[in-house]
């Protein structure tokens, strides 16, 4: 029972990754490229210790964007917002950690403060808006996406500008190394080679992990969290055991929103110490994907995350060595999603046919469990 | 009354159906289901809901496909796949939801999937004339050119009557036409039945109020729990003994125990009126007490406020006004929240929807609605292991026939559901236990289990308000009886002294005595 249940849930992905594999070959195919020399190409690229650093980095803010979206997911609230969200949260973060100077580790949490703070009330707007006008979240968050970039942009222009720039590269001050968050390098180190090329792994993976693991813990050890997952399982059978669906709806958006203002973090604390025009956004959207892929489980989130992140961080060698364009890797991020979609309802349906014939099986020859001892 | 046998009936059949059998995991929807409609008639299909009549429609409509079973449409053997076909054979469905286009326009609407083409180019003019023809020869009046959206909810089902015509059906189905209708439009509607009936069409019509059915339909057949009870002409039947033949009386009787009076109030209503979900009054000035100890039946046709009345018991559904009392306090203004761990316990009348997480493994719908009590919570944690020992342990109690406890809820029978929902409201211990329609949709077995837990939280003090179709179920479970009708309290009964009959005749406000006089 428990064999079949691990190898169902681990041949959903797998399939879906080699479908995608072989669907971005015949993609290269058709455009003239052998499909195997670009694949090894990135496999040789795509080993070696300092992607691997690469890739940790890039993962790090897409899984905190996944676990982000995932909260609005397991209760069937769509926060497409995320975006805006942790793009807002993290101009403001920067700026505030600039502003003040404090012992190190409070530093850190300050700016960390912030940043959820200005994540959550963004994305609360949207959650009372429902709660309070009836307006879908997909509708709210969309446009509060629009907002919180026009609000960066006046915002960075107007007030938050370091004053004793000269680059023409607009950007907030400097965060004080109080402020910043340290890299992992030594650590990954005793294991392994130095590693070269300037390469850093953020710190704030930890964070990213500890996120992670409060997640799950929540989502499944606490009254709230098994509140938030009844009302996205049935939210007429949640009210009626005693869940306040309204409450509820407001609840997960500051969730959600309080993730994704930390989505930001790995940069501004770990590499850039500011916030600047080269600040990476689009994350949002990708983490997205990132739960889809990962079921809006934290660990299924991790392995998208890395997915992509690796993904991401060997493509670029296909540029150098002109084996493929480099942009077969996007397509095939988009493939993942859309057969890892498919493949996840297949695979609930085998569940759901074996689980129901079982149940007639149960009904039959009652168990030991099941035996009558009450008349 | 007398049945009416194939044989006794001279005209010809336009709809034959012999021995339908649909099964849905863990329900027998249709079983064995014969039913014959003659060329002209208005054939009226009444039973309680959950009695299969939909089904036995969307099989005919070809919505659906039977398991087993023989379909006959005008001495022709046919089976459909799909509605298009059925429409092709000439029958047509008018859906109790409207299935209209609001902003189109009535034209549009009626050719809408059938629209008549010139060279390519929809056909207007000639659309328009067959329209209007088909208006004027059935008296159904409608503007081709108004839009929906403008017209009243009569008017658009007369456009679903004509979409149906307009794609030549000689045989339509209603599918409880008169639920949406206000007494004036039921009116006219019986009046354009007559109207189609005159012209040679046959009209199945599926309802389930009484009188209506005894004014419009010539023939009526009764379907009970899935299965046909019998057609009987309507001029031979009176509405207290079609109430009877819909809930019957061969089903296993719940038998009674001593009663011993028992005067602690629970639960206390106190002119108790709550709000519709269109705004008028679905329950007006209730006045109720269910004492510590005691079975409360309440009996009343769908539809007379018994659901809201639950749902504002529950919190729900906010109070318009009046009180209500939980052990002398007053709880109208907690939070639902709060009143389920007063002690307020809920199975629910549609248990997958409100009672259920249907794709959540059993032991985690066992801490559905107790979740914030031991043994499931301590303090904002869940205690896991100590909920699966629960969940196993209602399984046991309440025999539930599962694999397990990670099952998923949506695999087990309907029966196992409800039982799984019983056990667990049960286990809780609450003070007052809330049943709606309990035994709905289960099996024989399952049912007389159901009955025992209800007499075994008699026994236990608790405080029972049981809402039930089963008027067998009423009378033998409850120690008294109100009876509902069009939101207030019709009449309190001893269930001793009362029969199914009699009953039948306080829910749907017909004379006491039993004898119909209702035309």
């Amino acid at each position: 029972m428990s064999i079949r249940r691990v190898a169902l849930a681990l041949a959903a992905p797998v399939c879906a990754f080699a479908f995608s594999i072989g669907l971005s070959s015949l993609v290269l195919m058709a455009f003239g490229t052998n499909p195997m020399d670009a694949w090894t190409e990135m496999l040789s690229y795509g080993t070696r210790l300092e992607t691997f650093v690469e890739t940790g980095n890039r993962a790090t803010p897409l899984y905190l964007a996944g676990i982000a979206v995932a909260i609005g997911f397991r209760m069937n609230l769509f926060n497409i917002g995320v975006e805006g969200q942790y793009v807002l949260a993290a101009l403001l973060a920067a700026s505030a950690g600039a502003a003040v100077d404090l012992p190190p580790i409070l530093h850190v949490i300050l700016i960390m403060v912030v940043a959820m703070t200005v994540g959550s009330a963004f994305a609360g707007i949207a959650g009372y808006l429902k709660v309070s006008r009836g307006v879908h979240e997909v509708i709210s968050t969309i446009m509060l996406n629009a907002v919180a970039l026009a609000a960066v942009g006046f915002l960075l222009r107007s007030w938050l500008l370091d004053k004793n720039d000269t680059t023409l590269n607009m950007m907030t001050p400097e965060i004080p190394p109080s402020g910043q968050f340290p890299h992992l390098n030594s650590l990954v180190e005793t294991f392994t080679r130095e590693i070269t090329r300037g390469r850093q792994l953020w710190g704030f993976m930890l964070v990213a992990l500890a996120v992670g693991v409060l997640f799950y813990a929540f989502l499944n050890r606490t009254r709230a969290g098994f509140d938030l997952r009844a009302t996205g399982l049935n939210p007429f059978a949640a009210e009626a055991s005693g869940v306040d669906p309204a409450a509820t709806v407001v609840r997960t958006m500051l969730l959600s929103g309080a993730v994704a203002g930390l989505i930001g973090l790995p940069e501004v604390l770990g590499q850039a110490h500011r916030y600047d025009l080269g600040f990476t956004r689009g994350l949002g959207f990708t983490g997205i994907a990132v739960a889809l892929v990962g079921r809006n489980h934290p660990g299924g989130i991790a392995v998208a995350a890395l997915l992509f992140g690796w993904l991401d961080s060997s493509a670029p060698i296909l540029d150098v060595v002109g084996d493929a364009p480099r942009e077969i890797v996007s397509i095939l991020q988009g493939v993942v999603v859309l057969a890892a979609v498919v493949a996840y309802e297949v695979v609930n349906r085998i569940r759901r046919v074996a689980e129901a014939r079982d149940a007639a099986t149960a009904m039959q020859h009652p168990t030991e469990t099941t035996d009558r001892s009450v008349s | 009354m007398k049945p009416i046998t194939a044989t006794e009936a001279a005209t010809a059949a336009a709809v034959e159906l012999f021995e339908i059998t649909k099964r849905f995991p863990g329900v027998v929807a249709n079983d064995r289901v014969n039913l014959r409609v003659a060329e002209g008639e208005i054939h009226a299909v009444v039973g309680e809901n959950g009695a299969g009549k939909s089904t036995l429609m969307k099989i005919l409509y070809g919505m659906q496909t039977a398991d087993e079973g023989r379909m006959l449409v005008g001495g022709t053997e046919v089976r459909f796949s799909s509605p298009s076909e059925a429409i092709d054979a000439g029958i047509g469905m008018v859906h109790q939801h409207f299935m209209l286009a609001d902003h189109l326009t009535v034209l549009e609407n009626v050719v809408l999937g059938a629209e008549p083409t010139r060279r390519g180019m929809i056909d207007h003019r000639s659309a328009h004339r067959h329209l209007e023809e088909l208006g004027k020869s059935y008296g159904l009046d409608l503007e081709p050119t108004d839009l929906v959206e403008s017209l009243e909810v009569g008017e658009r089902q007369r456009v679903e009557i004509i979409k149906v015509l307009y794609r030549g059906a000689k045989v339509l189905i209603l599918d409880e036409p008169t639920s949406v209708l206000v007494p004036q439009e039921v009116e006219n509607l019986f009046h354009n039945l007559r109207e189609l009936k005159a012209k040679g069409h046959t009209i199945i019509f599926i309802d389930h109020k009484l009188e209506e059915v005894l004014a419009i339909a010539d023939t009526i057949t009764v379907l009970r729990q899935g299965r046909t009870v019998t057609t009987v002409s309507s001029s031979e039947v009176t509405a207290a003994e079609l109430a009877e033949l819909m809930v019957g009386s061969e089903l296993p009787k719940p038998s009674t125990e001593p009663r011993e009076s028992n005067q602690q109030k629970t639960l206390s209503l106190r002119s108790v009126t709550v709000s519709g979900d269109d705004g008028r009054p679905a329950v007006s000035s209730v006045d109720l007490d269910i004492h510590r100890g005691e079975i409360l039946g309440v009996a009343g046709v769908e539809g007379n406020g018994q659901s809201e009345l639950v749902e504002a018991i529950l919190g729900l559904r906010p109070l318009a006004e009046g009180d209500l009392l939980l052990d002398g306090e007053s709880i109208s203004h907690w939070p639902v929240r709060r009143r389920r761990e007063a002690g307020l316990g809920y199975v629910p009348e549609d248990r997958q929807r409100r009672g259920l997480l249907l794709d959540a493994p059993v032991w985690e719908n066992v801490m559905l609605g107790h979740q914030t009590r031991r043994p499931y919570a301590r303090g904002p944690w869940l205690d896991r292991s100590k909920a699966r020992d629960a969940a196993s342990q209602i399984i046991t109690d309440f025999d539930v026939r599962t694999p397990g406890v990670d099952t998923t809820v949506r695999a087990l029978s309907g029966g196992n559901q409800q039982k799984l929902v019983i056990g667990r409201e049960m286990s809780a211990r609450p003070q007052m236990l809330i049943a709606a329609h309990p035994t709905r949709g289960i099996d024989v077995g399952a049912q007389a289990a159901v009955w025992d837990n209800l007499r075994k939280a008699r026994r236990e003090g608790m405080a029972v308000l049981l809402l039930s179709a089963d008027l067998e179920e009423l009378i033998g479970l409850a120690d008294r009886l109100v009876v509902m009708l069009r939101g207030r309290l019709a009449a309190e009964l001893d269930p001793s002294t009362t029969t199914p009959r009699l009953l039948g005749s306080h829910m749907t406000g017909a004379s006491v005595d039993g004898e119909s006089d209702i035309k």
